[in-house]
């Protein structure tokens, strides 16, 4: 009887250090995107949407619309990659114009810095998993 | 202990002295000149400096502009162009913050050349003026022919400015913000993609305002 309890008592305690290293695993693939992320975006993105994601008047728009994001949610991995020449409602302001390609960017860089801009400047999408991104991106033409 | 007092007071006479100075003076930049006159008989030895030369472009408003338009003001020059994606957007953010802090003063204006001529004809940058909240003239965005806006950048500002095939977006330039006084002298070059250079700029806008109040023509 002591035995059998003993038993269950380690196996749940197994359990949980499973889960929890499950857990720490996801948040530490989280923690390098999002670095890595950041730093893809210093790198190709924040010329023009600024270091603070507020974009520049109504040339580029801001990131800190946590509303346009999280309505295009499906579309973001396309925008990143393949850029944007459409007109767009953000905030009340519209702005037609044309953001470039950035080709080079791989199905990994795209998820991180989606990782990166879809948790900063006010945003709250949580993370992106990369096989997703990469049917997206092969959906995008 | 005299000998003490005497050093002490060298000291906090010389310290008085250097704090005076701190009224900075902006240095003149470019080729320089000696050039000698007679002045009551006697000879006199000049330095001559380089100004920058006479121009005209069509503005945002498809206005002749020429250097006239800028008699009697300091301004800063520039080189951009609407479709750039590099450093342009950097610097406009950063020139903004001049707009925004000499707004309304008609003894400052800006003057930003596009190096695209093909494609940045004036229409073009009045859209990208609009967009950029820029309204009136004091903010000058210029077009003119290839060859007139390259050989303005390297001989009046010292710039460099050219067509290149092997670049993505086909140009080379640099993003320096040139500051030129009253008497189209160079003054000063700032990195235009660095806020802390242009925070200095702003700076010593201010200190070339104080010390050419005076002559306005
Ligand atoms: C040359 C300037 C430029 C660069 C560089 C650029 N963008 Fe954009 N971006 C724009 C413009 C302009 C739009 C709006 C396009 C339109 O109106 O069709 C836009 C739109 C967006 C949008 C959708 C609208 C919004 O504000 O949420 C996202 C997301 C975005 N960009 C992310 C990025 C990311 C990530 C990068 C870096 C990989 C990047 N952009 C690089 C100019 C740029």
């Amino acid at each position: 009887m002591r035995n059998r309890v003993l038993y269950i008592l380690f196996t749940v305690a197994c359990l949980c250090i499973f889960i929890q290293a499950c857990q720490s695993e996801q948040e530490i693939t989280y923690a390098r995107y999002y670095v890595n992320g950041k730093g893809l975006y210093e790198k190709y993105c924040q010329n023009c949407h600024a270091p603070d994601g507020s974009g520049l008047k109504n040339l580029y728009p801001p990131l800190t619309d946590t509303v346009y994001m999280k309505d295009n949610l499906g579309k973001l991995a396309c925008i990143v990659k393949y850029g944007l020449n459409d007109t767009i409602t953000i905030g009340g302001q519209v702005y037609d114009s044309k953001m470039p390609a950035t080709t080079e960017l791989t199905d990994i860089d795209v998820t991180q810095i989606l990782v990166y801009i879809g948790n900063s400047f006010g945003n709250k999408l949580g993370t992106f998993d990369m096989k997703e991104v990469s049917s997206q991106v092969k959906e995008c033409r | 202990m005299r000998l003490l007092l005497f050093i002490i007071c060298c000291i906090l006479t010389l310290q008085a002295c250097t704090s005076g100075s701190q009224n900075k003076k902006l240095p003149i930049l470019g080729e320089r000149e000696a050039v000698e006159t007679q002045v009551k008989g006697k000879t006199v030895v000049d330095t001559i400096y380089q100004t920058v030369a006479p121009f005209s472009y069509l503005n945002q408003d498809s206005v002749r502009v020429s250097n006239s338009d800028f008699d009697g003001r300091i301004y800063v020059a520039d080189f951009f162009f609407t479709s750039c994606n590099t450093i342009c957007p950097q610097m406009h953010r950063n020139m903004l913050k001049v707009y925004e802090k000499f707004k309304g003063n008609p003894q400052v204006k800006i003057l930003s050349h596009s190096i695209d001529a093909k494609y940045d004809v004036p229409s073009r940058l009045k859209k990208y003026a609009g967009k950029l909240g820029i309204e009136g003239n004091q903010w000058e965005f210029v077009h003119g022919s290839s060859d007139s806006i390259y050989n303005v950048s390297a001989k009046n500002y010292l710039v460099a400015a050219y067509e290149d095939k092997t670049d993505p977006q086909g140009f080379v330039h640099q993003g320096w913000f040139i500051l030129v006084d009253k008497n189209k002298h160079l003054r000063g070059a700032y990195d235009g993609t660095k806020a802390d250079q242009v925070e200095l700029m702003i700076n010593d806008m201010q200190i070339l305002l104080d010390e050419q109040g005076g002559d306005a023509k």
